[in-house]
């Protein structure tokens, strides 16, 4: 056991370093440009210098870098206040999926262009009808020669708006137990008889969407795994989504809520002094703490070449109601100041007004905290499964709320 | 960056189960129980002929000169095991405090005879409720010569050697004081909320006490001691804590209500899911601690308060909601859930409390921070 560097390692992170520090976009050149822009033009620098995806295979973009040498890249790239987010569908759900299941020609097609950032991809799994429950999904795909004709709903689609191509799992038989009629495809999200419709937030943005499928045509070229086996090719997505979906609230944690209570007072003294806030301080710090070392530990499951397993559940879990919770706090700390939500007037440009209405639907997304501890009981711990009333009945005799 | 004990450290690990399954199954703390004994004799000797007292004290005082990592390996399977037997205080605290402090002589003299367990060990620190501080303290040392009474005391019917915070003037200091005294060390028995560890009260009168580390300097080596036991402490505390939650784990899978096993109810699942959680994240916190600990890292006291704060929460949650998994069983005397119930509270409030610890975390990232 050793969690300093060693010398390679040490060596690695001055490379890292000494890249980012040249390299980063500077202000100027990120001003006037959208954040889907800033990202992109970030993401294609560094694919070009060899720093992007870097624990990918050469041939897909990447750079063959170790779990060890990403968590360095990612301490570091860290260190800075740089534009990302919109790709970490694609990189963490869709390349490691289309890296199991799709053709050579499909991997090095979409790889590379992932990688670098000029493609965007999304997620179209949950329906109206199908969220946690995710096999309970309906929109239909029917075999028509050598293509597939599907027609059906999508929602809560996130980026499907900015998105190039999606992911997607269809019920291809009805006729058969839930789990089993499914099929998984990627698509073209420009495809003839694509709606997709904005749905607003509790945050007031509108980031994730309704998409409509209208006899929409995809080639059956475009399935990823056997007809019928789309739910085992789903759970290497969402085996990625859980080690991929951090703990999330940015930079909501203890160190900025540190800052503030040593500025703000509790009765005339700085809050920091305060043992009821230091206490909390204190529980927070050991949760983030033991998130990173428990993900640290994990890396070497990873670097045999295992997938993530169902361990990675915890980091949402445990990192999503944290962020909640500090958030609140954080707001508390401010008294009635802490209502103000408006970046010029608030303490830190209202990043914690922001994670605050931000956050619920992190707690629901990629897995709802329920789903999660059924996971960690089921999947880690061994418990039974809960009594299924819809075990082994065919799906269309399935019954539902609507 | 290597986040893996070592195969010779798994291997003492198995050897280490294997052993304490065998000698240390709950009925030898049921033994210790029932009987009001300190410890279970026969077992402590056995630990010491296999050298486990001797761990990390170098080979030219008698020990095997291993690091700390093995001692957080043995730390945790004796939580695992709770067992009866006075390891922490010999070997995480006087063992430690000597090693730490003593002067050649102290430890030529000390640690070949707690290496050869021929010699139990124990720190004397509290004087009643509430944290000791320089100025709280009543245990004082005039000429050489200790007065005032220490309660409760870890192991004080069977140690023979205490080190002991006491005053000299306005300042404290450490003090190695030979239990051995007659009327100069009067012990008395001490009912504690968990009888598998012995626990007494040692009222001192003019007793001979040695000085160790610095004079004045006692809160400052208290605090350097605690830090480094806090590491072994949280990982017996992270052993426990696994062992209540498998004992939840089997008993939910073997109970019937309505017609299936409790364990898959979602109440009793996401129990079990939390429980799992917090050993996790208590674990990983002792895993950065025991690094720390063993290369003597600048981020010791973050790393120990963070393991410390973290198996407190996660031994007393596992052990709490162990009973409430097991209904009517879980509250009976004859079920074994009470070790764990037991052992995690004190084991809790054994080096300082969790509000202590979180406000130590908070001074140490301050410092970290700074
Ligand atoms: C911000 C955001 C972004 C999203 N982005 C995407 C995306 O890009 N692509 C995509 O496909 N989906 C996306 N989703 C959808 C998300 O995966 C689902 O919302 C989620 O899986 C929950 O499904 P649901 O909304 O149907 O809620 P439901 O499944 O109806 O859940 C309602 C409540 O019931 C509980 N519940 C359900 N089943 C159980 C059970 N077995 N045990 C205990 N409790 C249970 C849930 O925990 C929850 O509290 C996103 C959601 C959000 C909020």
């Amino acid at each position: 056991m050793d969690f300093k560097d060693t010398a390679e390692e040490a060596a690695f992170r001055k490379e890292v370093r000494a890249w980012l520090k040249a390299n980063r976009p500077k202000k100027k050149e990120l001003e006037g440009l959208g954040g889907i822009e800033q990202a992109k033009l970030w993401q294609k620098r560094k694919y070009d210098a060899g720093w992007a995806c870097i624990t990918w295979p050469k041939e897909y973009g990447g750079r063959g870098a170790s779990p060890i040498e990403n968590v360095i890249w990612n301490q570091e790239e860290s260190r800075y206040d740089l534009p990302q987010g919109v790709f970490s569908i694609g990189q963490g759900m869709a390349a490691p999926t289309l890296m199991m299941w799709a053709s050579d020609e499909d991997k090095a097609r979409f790889l590379p262009k992932l990688a670098s950032g000029e493609e965007i991809w999304c997620q179209l799994f949950s329906e109206p009808a199908g969220g946690s429950d995710l096999a309970a999904l309906r929109t239909r795909a029917v075999k028509d020669g050598d293509e597939w004709v599907i027609n059906g709903q999508k929602i809560w689609t996130s980026g499907a708006h900015y998105s190039d191509y999606g992911i997607l799992v269809l019920r291809t038989d009805p006729s058969v137990p839930k789990h089993k009629g499914l099929t998984y495809f990627w698509i073209d999200m420009r495809a003839p008889g694509m709606e997709i419709k904005p749905i607003r937030q509790i945050s007031g943005d509108s980031n994730f969407n309704e998409v409509y499928f209208t006899d929409v045509r995809v080639s059956d070229s475009q399935r990823l795994g056997a007809e019928g086996q789309g739910w085992q090719v789903a759970l290497t997505t969402l085996m990625n989504e859980r080690a991929s979906i951090g703990a999330g609230g940015g930079s909501v944690g203890v160190d900025s809520i540190y800052k503030l209570a040593k500025e703000v007072e509790i009765d005339g003294k700085p809050a920091i002094r305060d043992p009821a806030v230091r206490a909390k301080l204190a529980d927070w710090y050991c949760q983030e703490s033991g998130l990173k070392y428990t993900s640290w530990r994990t890396l070497s499951a990873l670097s045999r070449g295992e997938t993530p397993g169902p361990e990675n559940s915890i980091g949402k879990l445990v990192g999503a109601p944290k962020a909640q919770d500090m958030a609140s706090f954080a707001i508390d700390l401010q008294e009635m100041a802490g209502a103000i939500r408006d970046p010029k007037l608030s303490e830190a440009a209202a990043m914690y007004q922001e994670t605050y209405m931000a956050i619920p639907g992190l707690r629901i997304a990629g897995g709802t905290d329920e789903i999660m501890a059924n996971i960690i009981a089921e999947r880690v711990l061994g418990l039974p499964q809960d009594v299924r009333v819809d075990k082994g009945i065919p799906f269309s005799e399935v019954p539902t709320g609507s | 960056m290597n986040f893996e004990f070592s195969e010779e450290q798994n291997l003492l690990r198995e050897q280490a189960q294997g052993f304490l399954k065998d000698n240390s199954p709950p009925a030898a703390a049921r033994r210790v129980l029932d009987s009001g004994a300190d410890y279970d004799e026969g077992l402590w000797q056995k630990i010491v002929d296999m050298g486990w007292t001797a761990t990390v004290i170098p080979e030219e005082y008698g020990g095997l000169g291993l690091s700390y990592l093995e001692l957080c390996v043995i730390a945790e399977e004796l939580g695992r095991a709770v067992a009866p037997v006075p390891f922490s205080s010999s070997v995480y605290l006087a063992t430690e405090a000597i090693l730490m402090a003593g002067t050649d002589a102290q430890k030529e003299e000390w640690l070949p005879k707690l290496a050869a367990g021929d010699v139990i060990g124990t720190l004397a620190m509290s004087e009643g409720a509430g944290r000791p501080t320089a100025r709280s303290l009543e245990c004082e040392v005039k000429d050489g010569k200790l007065s005032g009474t220490k309660i409760p005391v870890p192991d004080a019917g069977i140690a023979s050697v205490a080190v002991v915070l006491a005053k000299s003037g306005k300042r404290a200091s450490l003090y190695l004081v030979e239990l051995d005294q007659g009327s100069k060390t009067a012990f008395k028995p001490v009912n504690t909320l968990d009888p598998t560890r012995g626990h007494g009260q040692i009222r001192f009168k003019n007793a001979k006490a040695e000085l160790l580390g610095k004079a004045g300097k006692g809160m400052d080596l208290l605090d350097a001691l605690l830090d480094r036991a806090a590491v072994l402490f949280a990982w017996e505390q992270v052993g426990g804590a696994q062992a209540a939650l498998e004992q939840a784990k089997e008993y939910a899978m073997g109970r019937y209500a309505f017609g299936r096993p409790i364990a898959s109810y979602q109440a009793i699942k996401h129990k079990l899911a939390n429980m799992y959680v917090k050993n996790t994240l208590a674990r990983s916190n002792c895993y950065y601690g025991a690094w720390a600990l063993n290369t003597d890292a600048d981020e010791l006291p973050l790393a120990a308060a963070t393991a410390r704060v973290s198996a407190i929460q996660a031994y007393y949650f596992a052990s709490k909601e162990n009973i409430q998994t097991h209904g009517g069983m879980g509250y009976t005397w004859e079920f074994d859930c009470q070790f764990y119930y037991r052992r995690s509270k004190l084991l809790s409030v054994a080096i300082g409390s969790e509000a202590m610890w979180q406000d130590r975390l908070i001074d140490a990232y301050e410092e970290h921070a700074a």
